[in-house]
């Protein structure tokens, strides 16, 4: 078994076929919507494969060290232009093959007239610990 | 067997303990194990005594533990001997408890674990899944909380109003996983009541009592929010509302008013109307006044605009909302709401969205985002 990372961005992610900002959809589309991405986590329940799934707040700042008894620097909300990642799913699988089959049912979601949203999620290996019989030289 | 029954005798059995001489951080590991035997042994031998099995088993694994230590660290102030029974426990120690457990010098999230274990007889890991934390993560925030108050006496008097604030968090947490902390928090906040007699611990708890009888009529089967206006009033518990209104009513009657009997007092006035249309607003505003008197937060005078618009017609609210700090969070959802009972669609679903964008939870977001797309809907039609 290996960790993926499901990776769904607000921005900086290439554009979708069906790219229709969500409050331009029906309600109805929206509610439909909400629920693919329900019944799709608890599917991975019930096939063993769900690890975590969570959304973000699209609003955050960077923030780093300034140095013995200062308090940190802040810096935001973000730019307008930043890659900016909206939630994630981890998935735990057999192969990488089923990871990408996956991410493509979860892009499937549908979207602004019930068709497919077609949106460009990131699939990321997580390193893992190493295995007991190998060595490093 | 009843596990609430059996969590209702945790705070007693461990009082019993402290008394007897146990530190509170032993005492409260002892009293925990007991729990985890009486779970074990109880299905298939039940006690006629169940206060009193509890006692003496959490008693000998407070003494095993003790002498296990005693090879490490000397403690001689642990009496190694089954203690002539003490007198019957008061009322009172279960109060010292909430005390300990809620004491200023914690955290409000070590307050919230503490009780829920000590007072509440949930397992760490109940606590973990409960508040989706890892189990490890959760036993350090309680030992370190549990090392906090060593300190404290047990006789100390404490402050009713740092144990509401633990309760109120508690059940404003709702639910995930097994634990149902909405129902936890009204159960601890019974057993509160029960010992203490204090207008504001049945403000809390008429509070919690009304909002939980809507509990059913606020989501969907979808999951979505379903708004207090369009909730389907025969799902509302009437049990819990006639009992949230009597608990209310006596508490009013000592004319001693807190914010929390001012909340239910709301509550109580929304649970009162068979129809959306036949809310009392007037009446509301009135309550939240008295509210802003009381707490003078930012958050209740948001609330008030929403009451006033009802009560004097949108144009009112949004004067009112206009003397408030736009950064307040869910200022632009009210801000959309009034816009639209204006008939200013386009400001409306322009704030919707951006209420979305800075909503705290997924639920809130979705249906904030679903109120934009329902007005874009009808002006582009």
């Amino acid at each position: 078994m290996a960790k993926y990372l499901l990776l769904k961005h607000y921005r900086g992610a290439p554009a979708p076929v069906n790219n229709v900002p969500m409050d331009q959809w029906s309600p109805e589309e929206i509610s439909a919507h909400v629920q693919y991405m329900n019944d799709f986590a608890a599917r991975l329940e019930k096939t063993g494969e769900f690890v975590d799934g969570q959304a973000l707040a699209p609003e955050g700042a960077w923030v780093r060290y300034d140095g013995e008894g200062r308090p940190p620097v802040t810096d935001g909300p973000f730019a307008e232009t930043k890659d900016l990642i909206a939630g994630w799913m981890v998935i735990d699988v057999d192969s990488y093959e089923r990871a990408v089959e996956l991410a493509g049912e979860l892009s499937a979601a549908p979207g602004a007239g019930g068709k497919p949203i077609h949106e460009w999620l990131e699939v990321r290996p997580f390193l893992t610990a190493t295995p007991n019989i190998t060595e490093c030289h | 067997m009843n596990e609430a029954l059996l969590r209702s005798l945790t705070p007693s059995v461990l009082a019993v303990l402290v008394r007897r001489g146990a530190d509170f951080a032993a005492a409260e590991d002892a009293v925990q194990d007991a729990l985890v035997e009486a779970v074990r042994v109880w299905p298939a031998d039940p006690p006629r005594d169940a206060k009193g099995w509890l006692v003496t088993v959490a008693w000998r694994k407070f003494l095993d533990q003790a002498r296990a230590d005693t090879a490490r660290r000397r403690r001689e102030d642990v009496v190694d001997e089954e203690p002539a029974p003490g007198p019957a426990p008061a009322v009172d120690d279960t109060l010292q408890l909430y005390f300990l457990c809620a004491h200023p010098s914690l955290t409000p999230s070590s307050a919230v674990a503490l009780t829920l274990r000590a007072v509440g007889g949930l397992t760490t890991r109940q606590i973990a899944q409960a508040y989706l934390v890892p189990e490890a993560t959760m036993a350090q925030r309680i030992s370190r909380a549990k090392r906090t108050v060593s300190g404290v006496r047990f006789d100390q008097p404490g402050d009713v109003a740092t144990v509401l604030r633990v309760l109120y968090l508690v059940f404003n947490e709702g639910y995930s996983g097994d634990v149902d902390l909405a129902a936890e928090a009204i159960r601890l906040t019974r057993q509160l009541a029960a010992a203490i007699d204090h207008p504001e611990v049945a403000g809390l708890l008429a509070l919690m009592l009304l909002h939980h009888a809507r509990r059913a009529a606020r989501t969907a089967p979808d999951g979505s929010l379903v708004p207090l206006a369009e909730q389907d009033r025969g799902r509302w518990d009437t049990g819990l509302i006639a009992e949230g209104i009597e608990i209310l009513q006596s508490a009013l009657a000592r004319d001693r008013l807190g914010e929390f009997q001012a909340q239910a007092a709301i509550a109580a006035l929304h649970a009162d109307a068979p129809a959306a249309e036949e809310t009392d607003w007037v009446q509301i505003v009135e309550w939240y006044d008295e509210l802003a008197r009381l707490t003078d937060s930012p958050v209740v005078r948001l609330n008030r605009a929403v009451a006033v618009g009802e009560a004097d017609g949108p144009r009112a609210g949004l004067a009112a909302l206009a003397e408030l700090d736009a950064s307040l969070p869910r200022h632009a959802a009210v801000a959309a709401y009034l816009h639209e009972r204006d008939g200013d669609l386009t400001t409306a679903a322009r704030l919707y969205a951006e209420a979305a964008h800075k909503a705290p939870t997924l639920a809130e977001r979705n249906h904030l985002t679903r109120q934009a797309a329902r007005l874009n809907a009808r002006r582009h039609h």
